[in-house]
C-alpha cells in the first residue's frame, strides 16, 4: 500500500508543474503585457516610465522563466501573490470564499449521493418496468438540463410561490454567514444552488449505480445465493450493492472534485462570492495574476481528490493495489 | 409488388437497402430513432431559419418591449421587443454550428492524436500521456475560461474553448482501442512493406478505431452546445447582438424573470430538449456501435 502511495504521489508532480507551465505560458500569449493593459487601457498617452516602474513592481522584468519558477514555488508555500486588480493579497480573497464552495460543494455531492444510490438500485432491480423508465428519463434530463437553467427556475419558484403564498416575494439571503454562526440563515442560502448542482450529478451517479447494479446482480455469486435461498433484500444490499459501489465511490469522489472549482455557473445564477465567481470575475477583469493562481488552485485540488480516490479505491479492492 | 413465391422469395439475396438498415436501427433503437427525429427537426429549423422565423432576430422594437406569448409573438418578446421564438431558431444556428465543428474537431483531433500515440509508443506514448493527464487535471470548463480570458470572447474563440478540453478525453479512448489494433499482424505487414508511419496510423490503423471516435463525437455534440450555453450564459462566450440560447438567458431573463417568466423559460427549454436529443442519440449510436456497453 505504502509504495502504491508513493508511486501514485510521484506521478502527480509531473501533472502539476504541466498544469502550471500551460496556464502561466497561456497567459502571457496575450498581445502587451500586463502593465500595458493596466495603464495603457484607455488607448491614450502612456508614460514610458511609469511602465518601466510597474514592470519592476511585478517583476516582469526578470527572464520569463525566472518569472515562471518564482511564481510556481511561491504557489507551494502558500504566496499566490497579489490580485491586479483588488490589489489585495490572492490568498486572502480566495480565503474569504473558499469556505463557501467548500459548502456548497459537500452539500450538492451530499444530496447527490442520497438521490443517486436508492434511485439506481431501484432501477436496476426493477430493469425494464415503468421504475427503470422513469429513473432514466430523470437521470437523462438532469444531464441534459443546464445547472444555470434549473438555477433560474429554482429562484423563479421560490419567488413566485412564496408572493402566492405569502403575498410577500422571498429571495435567499445574499449575505453569506458561515453554519456555526447562523445554521437557519446559512442553509436558506445555500440550500438552493446546492439542490440545483446535486440534481445534475446526481444523474450521473444514477446511471453509474443502475449500470454497476446490473453488472453485479449477473454474476455467478449472486445466482449462488439465490439458489441457496436467501432473502432478495439481503442479496441487493449485503452481495451485490458492496461492489456495485466501487465504481460510484469513483463517480461521487471525481464530481466532488469537479465541484470545488467547476462551480462557476451556479454561483453566478445564485450570485454567491465563492471561489467559482471570483474566477470568473479576474478573467472578466484581465486579473491575470488571479486567474493563473486560480487555475493551478483548482488543479492541485483536482489532483488531490483524484488521488484520495485512487488511494480509497486501492483500500477497498485489493486486486489494484497489487496489480 | 409482383407475386413471388415463398420458394422463389428465399433464393433472393436479402435487399439491403439503405430505407431497410435505417429501419431495421430504428425498430432496434426506437429512443435513438425518436431522437434522431427530433434533431432533424433541429436542424432543419436552425438550416431554413431565414423562412421560418417570423421577425428579425436582431431587431430591437420597443413598442412590444416584453409582451406576454399571444398570437403575434408566439412565445413572447424580451426587454429590447425581440421576438423570443425568432431568437430560439436562430439560436439553434449558434448552437448547432458550434456544437458540430467544436465536436468534430475535438473527436478528430483526438482521434489522430491517439491513434499516434498508441502507433509510436515509447518515449512518446509517455509524455503524450503525461501531456493528457495535466489537461485532464481540470475541470472542462476551467480550461475554457482560461482560453477565453486569453484570446477574449467572440464564437470562433468559444470553439476553440469548448474544443481543446474535448480533445484529451477522446485520444485517451481512442489510445486504448488503438493500442489493440496495432497488435494485429496487417499493421506488421504494413510497416515491412516500408509505408510511411503517417500512412499506416491514417490509412491503415485510423478507420478501424471509427467506432470509438463515433462514440466519442455524438456524445460531445450534446456537450458542446452545454459548454457554449454555460460561456454565453457566463458572457464570455457568444456575443450581442448574435442569438445564442445561453445569452438569451443572461441579463433580462435574471432581471425581468418575475414578470416575464417567458423569457427565462423558453430558452432553456429549447438547450434542454436540444441535448437531451443529441445525449439519447449519442447512446443509441453508442449502444450500436458498442453492443459491450448497452444498458449502461
Amino acid at each position: 500500500m505504502h509504495k502504491y502511495l508513493v508511486k501514485r504521489i510521484i506521478m502527480m508532480l509531473p501533472t502539476l508543474f504541466g498544469a502550471g507551465i500551460f496556464i502561466f505560458f497561456l497567459l502571457r500569449l496575450i498581445p502587451g503585457d500586463i502593465c500595458l493593459v493596466r495603464l495603457g487601457g484607455q488607448g491614450g498617452f502612456v508614460d514610458e516610465a511609469a511602465i518601466i516602474a510597474c514592470r519592476q513592481q511585478l517583476g516582469l522584468d526578470q527572464p520569463l522563466i525566472l518569472q515562471f519558477i518564482t511564481w510556481f514555488v511561491n504557489f507551494f508555500t502558500f504566496d499566490f501573490g497579489i490580485s491586479m486588480w483588488t490589489s489585495q493579497p490572492i490568498i486572502e480573497e480566495v480565503g474569504l470564499r473558499f469556505e463557501l464552495s467548500l459548502q456548497i460543494a459537500l452539500m450538492a455531492t451530499f444530496i447527490s449521493i442520497i438521490i443517486a444510490v436508492p434511485m439506481g438500485i431501484a432501477s436496476a432491480v426493477k430493469q425494464n418496468t415503468w421504475v427503470d423508465y422513469c429513473v432514466r428519463a430523470f437521470a437523462i434530463a438532469g444531464i441534459a438540463m443546464p445547472s444555470f437553467w434549473l438555477g433560474i427556475l429554482i429562484i423563479l419558484g421560490i419567488l413566485l410561490t412564496t408572493a402566492w403564498w405569502t403575498g410577500i416575494p422571498w429571495l435567499p439571503p445574499i449575505r453569506y454567514v458561515p453554519i456555526w454562526e447562523d445554521p437557519v440563515h446559512n442553509l436558506s442560502q445555500l440550500i438552493w444552488p446546492a439542490l440545483a448542482t446535486g440534481y445534475r450529478y446526481s444523474a450521473v451517479a444514477t446511471r453509474m449505480t443502475r449500470s454497476a447494479m446490473l453488472e453485479v446482480l449477473r454474476e455467478d455469486y449472486i445466482r449462488t445465493a439465490r439458489a441457496k435461498g436467501v432473502m432478495e433484500k439481503l442479496i441487493v444490499n449485503r452481495h451485490a450493492l458492496k461492489n456495485a459501489m466501487l465504481p460510484v465511490v469513483t463517480v461521487i469522489g471525481i464530481e466532488f472534485a469537479f465541484l470545488m472549482g467547476g462551480l462557476v455557473v451556479t454561483e453566478q445564477v445564485f450570485n454567491l462570492n465563492g471561489l467559482g465567481k471570483l474566477f470568473v470575475d479576474s478573467v472578466t477583469n484581465y486579473d491575470y495574476t488571479m486567474t493563473q493562481s486560480l487555475v493551478l488552485l483548482v488543479a492541485v485540488v483536482f489532483v488531490l481528490s483524484n488521488l484520495a480516490i485512487d488511494v480509497l479505491y486501492a483500500w477497498l479492492d485489493p486486486r489494484i493495489r497489487y496489480s | 409488388m409482383t407475386a413471388v413465391s415463398p420458394i422463389e422469395r428465399a433464393q433472393l439475396p436479402p435487399k439491403k437497402s439503405v430505407f431497410r438498415i435505417v429501419m431495421r436501427w430504428c425498430r432496434k433503437q426506437p429512443l435513438g430513432a425518436v431522437s434522431a427525429a427530433v434533431l432533424a427537426v433541429i436542424i432543419l429549423t436552425a438550416v431554413f431559419a431565414d423562412f421560418i422565423a417570423p421577425y428579425d432576430p436582431v431587431l430591437n422594437d420597443f413598442a412590444n418591449m416584453l409582451t406576454a406569448p399571444n398570437a403575434d409573438f408566439w412565445l413572447g418578446t424580451d426587454q429590447f421587443g425581440r421576438d423570443v421564438f425568432t431568437r430560439i431558431i436562430y439560436g439553434a444556428q449558434t448552437a448547432l454550428f458550434v456544437g458540430f465543428t467544436a465536436a468534430f474537431f475535438g473527436s478528430t483531433v483526438g482521434l489522430v492524436l491517439g491513434v499516434t500515440s498508441a502507433y509510436l509508443g515509447g518515449i512518446f506514448d509517455l509524455i503524450f500521456q503525461r501531456i493528457m493527464d495535466v489537461f485532464m487535471a481540470f475541470p472542462s470548463i476551467i480550461i475554457a475560461l482560461a482560453i477565453v480570458a486569453t484570446f477574449g470572447s467572440g464564437t470562433q474563440n468559444v470553439i476553440l474553448a469548448i474544443t481543446i478540453p474535448m480533445i484529451p478525453n477522446c485520444a485517451r479512448v481512442v489510445r486504448s482501442s488503438a493500442l489493440q489494433v496495432r497488435e494485429i499482424p496487417y499493421v506488421d505487414a504494413a510497416r515491412s512493406l516500408g509505408f510511411s508511419h503517417a500512412r499506416i496510423v491514417l490509412r491503415h490503423m485510423v478507420p478501424n478505431v471509427t467506432a470509438p471516435y463515433l462514440i466519442m463525437f455524438t456524445s460531445f455534440l450534446g456537450q458542446a452546445i452545454l459548454a457554449e450555453a454555460s460561456l454565453s450564459y457566463l458572457g464570455l462566450g457568444v456575443q450581442e447582438p448574435t442569438p445564442a440560447w445561453g445569452l438569451m438567458l443572461q441579463g433580462g431573463a435574471e432581471e425581468y424573470a418575475e414578470s416575464a417568466i417567458w423569457i427565462a423559460i423558453f430558452p432553456g427549454l429549447a438547450i434542454t430538449l436540444a441535448v437531451f436529443a443529441f445525449n439519447l442519440f449519442g447512446d443509441a449510436v453508442r449502444d450500436t456501435l458498442d453492443p459491450r456497453l448497452r444498458s449502461r
